[in-house]
């Protein structure tokens, strides 16, 4: 039986039903070894693009972990996320390079082209816009990251330029 | 002859991959039948997408390389055999201006081999030094040679590595040992660790075997951060080459010895850099740090002795076995010894990576290799040691770069990235910029970096926006002992690091924002008046109709004027003011 404050978290969650037999394949591969649990996370964020409760939930059972560590680890390291996101994830980078060569106006270039704050995703749940502690593309600053791709140099301009051509050649493939 | 394309995640960036598909093919279409290699970064980033033609004259590096540029380059250089002068940087005649003063040791092969080809690695003296280990040396005649080079270690704290490899070696806890390679380089600002991965993936993993031989431990985990794709694809490569070669595995190299590698993906927090939190991490747990004693070398990876090192410190490894420890402890100073990577970063003309001696000043390093500051602007501080360390300003720029004479200018050597700030930057808001980062990346662990952190950002919050009075410097400072004495591990430890060194050698800027609200680097916009020069308005109308604010009147080409009272000081008008008409105070 869950309690109230259960019921408060797992209320945060989307509501979205998923195909949880995805999992199967991921436990199998770790085979409940010790010290896998963050790689077991990986694998289903990489499978469902996020971590829904569901998910979470089997890997609970499944490892014979407490709900409430599984929560913990997701909670603590930046990569995991609890909500879907969009197709293409634009990480914009934080680091100090970028900071003293104007990253702040690159995000908020993008926020207002995407319309979106950062940390949300786009209602076409085309783009999800995020923050990362650095990329390492130091030299390149102030530099973002498209679905593994570095864009580098950038100034405002440039930065609504790149989404504006993710958006044509999503609407020319749409054409085909 | 050979072409080859710079293929780091910097060049990547940069355009390197359109570059390669137009060499592909324009060859193709000429039938010319030329290999295309790729090869990681060299250093020099700011000349990124460099393509090098390799011919019998030797090589012809070419600098910000263009799709457009390729069918010159083939034409004139290929066909014709005359290279193209004017967007040559380097040749083997003439290379490269900012090679001149570094030695490279770790970066010997970046930008030189293609990383996803173990021949290459093979063919520049590549676990040459592994053979002689394994086959001629005993563990102990390998850590007397790390302890007769000097090498510390390279992710910051500059730990003897020969006296981590020897504890692990003589600890008795277990039979089963670890060699960890911490490739979690969280430092905002560094890269060197990037670099060497994705441009030399197999000497890191050589220097993990030759510990691993040392220490007589069988496993080793590489736990590189998720940020970098590209050094995970390129080391998941040349670990499963090297496996076939019998580098890794069962009975390396006829010697009896047994060693293999796995990576771990880190998740994403920056206080797994810290040992026992990183071991919690590879255990599958939150990323939390511990009490020492007991240290990994006693009781590491579920309680069994492991030892952890940066990259940097294993990429060194090889170079010292294939030319002799005191080779390398000819390089540096009495007390540090060989080479450092440093990531060059922010400001500077030639952004990139440099390895120089230990004991260079950072005037040579910033100066010298580095170009000097973009556009000329005056120099005012570097950052070093990134949230952990701090900014090193003007009147100390003949330190020399060691690690006790950073120390002493209260920044600490770190990583390795250098971050150079202009008279553009204002100190108070990089000050604020850290804590922001260290509070967010804070584990929760200990009350006086949980909270502790938290109460600076919010003074420093003040600050910025001109709120600040008088008392907040000396509540700052006490903050700071209290954080400093009251944390577990470095990164509280070291947290207050950016606001000390900033208070105390820029107390100026601080006194500035707090007594006469206002930023002298003119970067905190609230603090900033937006005034029309009116004898240097056009009257073009572009800033009233670009002002969110609707705080900006005036009729067509006539002088326009900004209600103070309406702006929101949001700068739009300066970005969009052809005229340069708007002053900022």
């Amino acid at each position: 039986m869950s309690c109230e404050c259960e019921k408060k978290l797992e209320a945060e969650f989307s509501t979205t039903k998923v195909d949880i037999s995805l999992m199967d394949e991921v436990i199998n591969k770790f085979n409940r070894e010790n010290g896998n649990l963050i790689s077991v996370l990986q694998d289903a964020q990489e499978a469902y693009g996020y971590l829904p409760l569901d998910v979470l939930q089997m890997i609970a059972d499944r490892t014979g972990s407490k709900r409430a560590k599984i929560y913990g680890i997701a909670t603590f390291y930046s990569q995991f996320r609890m909500k879907p996101r969009g197709k293409y994830i634009i990480l914009t980078c934080q680091g100090t390079a970028c900071h003293v060569n104007g990253s702040d106006a690159i995000a908020e270039a993008l926020c207002e082209e995407l319309n979106i704050k950062v940390g949300d995703s786009t209602s076409d749940w085309m783009f999800s816009l995020e923050e990362v502690a650095c990329l390492g593309c130091c030299s390149l600053a102030p530099v973002i990251m498209i679905n593994g791709e570095a864009f580098g140099n950038l100034t405002p301009k440039s930065a609504r330029k790149i989404i504006k051509d993710i958006y044509a050649s999503e609407k020319g493939e749409a054409g085909k | 002859m050979k072409i080859r394309i710079g293929f780091g995640s910097c060049g990547i960036a940069a355009g390197a991959k359109k570059v390669t598909d137009k060499f592909s093919q324009i060859l193709a279409e000429k039938n010319l039948s030329i290999d295309v290699s790729v090869t990681g970064c060299i250093g020099m980033c700011f000349y990124e997408p460099i393509v090098d033609i390799i011919d019998d004259n030797g090589v012809f590096t070419y600098a910000k390389v263009t799709p457009s540029m390729v069918e010159e380059i083939i034409e004139q250089h290929i066909v014709n055999g005359q290279p193209i002068q004017e967007h040559l940087v380097s040749t083997t005649e003439h290379p490269y201006p900012e090679l001149k003063n570094q030695v490279r040791i770790v970066l010997k092969n970046c930008g030189i081999i293609n990383p996803e080809k173990i021949e290459d690695y093979t063919e520049n003296d590549g676990y040459k030094a592994l053979n002689k280990v394994v086959n001629e040396m005993t563990p102990e005649a390998v850590i007397e040679e790390i302890k007769l080079s000097g090498l510390r270690g390279r992710g910051g704290a500059g730990f003897p590595t020969w006296f981590k490899w020897d504890a692990a070696r003589k600890s008795k806890g277990s039979k089963d040992k670890y060699v960890v390679c911490n490739a979690d380089e969280g430092d905002p600002g560094a890269f060197m660790d990037r670099s060497v991965l994705e441009g030399d993936p197999h000497a890191v993993l050589e220097g993990m075997i030759i510990a691993g031989y040392a220490m007589d431990a069988n496993y080793g985990f590489i736990y590189c951060r998720a940020e970098y794709p590209l050094a995970i694809e390129r080391l998941i490569i040349a670990i499963d080459q090297a496996r076939e070669k019998n580098y890794l595995g069962k009975n390396i190299l006829g010697s009896g010895f047994d060693f293999d590698i796995v990576i771990k993906t880190g998740a994403g927090a920056f206080v797994c850099g810290e040992e026992t939190a990183l071991i919690a991490s590879l255990e599958g747990e939150r990323g939390m740090p511990r009490l020492k004693p007991p240290f990994p070398a006693q009781s590491g990876y579920f309680g069994k002795p492991t030892n952890i090192n940066n990259v940097e410190t294993f990429a060194n490894v090889p170079w010292i076995f294939n030319n002799g420890g005191a080779a390398f402890a000819a390089y540096g100073t009495k007390t540090s010894k060989g080479t450092k990577v440093f990531a060059l970063a922010g400001k500077i003309k030639n952004g990139g990576l440099v390895e120089v001696p230990m004991g260079m000043t950072l005037r040579e390093v910033i100066f010298g290799i580095g170009g000097g500051i973009k556009q000329d602007n005056e120099f005012k501080a570097v950052q070093m040691g990134g949230p952990s360390g701090g900014c090193i300003p003007r009147a100390l720029l003949d330190t020399p770069v060691d690690y006790e004479s950073i120390n002493q200018t209260g920044a600490i050597m770190g990583s390795g990235g250098m971050v150079v700030m202009d008279e553009e930057t204002c100190m108070v808001d990089m000050a604020r910029f850290f804590l922001d980062f260290t509070c967010k990346e804070s584990c929760g662990k200990c009350t006086y970096c949980r909270i502790g952190t938290k109460r600076m950002l919010e003074i420093l919050d003040r600050i910025v926006v001109g709120k600040g009075n008088i008392e907040d410097l000396d509540t700052l400072q006490t903050l700071c002992t209290s954080i400093r004495d009251g944390s577990l591990c470095g990164l509280g430890a070291t947290a207050p690091n950016p606001v000390l060194t900033t208070i105390r050698y820029f107390r100026d800027e601080y006194l500035a924002h707090i007594v006469d609200k206002k930023c002298p680097a003119k970067s905190c916009k609230p603090l900033l008046t937006y005034t029309i020069v009116a004898e240097t308005c056009i009257g073009c109308t572009l800033c009233s109709q670009k002002c969110p604010a609707e705080a900006i009147t005036g009729e067509l080409k006539k002088p326009h004027e900004i209600d103070q009272a309406k702006c929101i000081k949001c700068g739009n008008c300066v970005t969009v003011c052809k005229a340069k008409a708007i002053a900022v105070e």
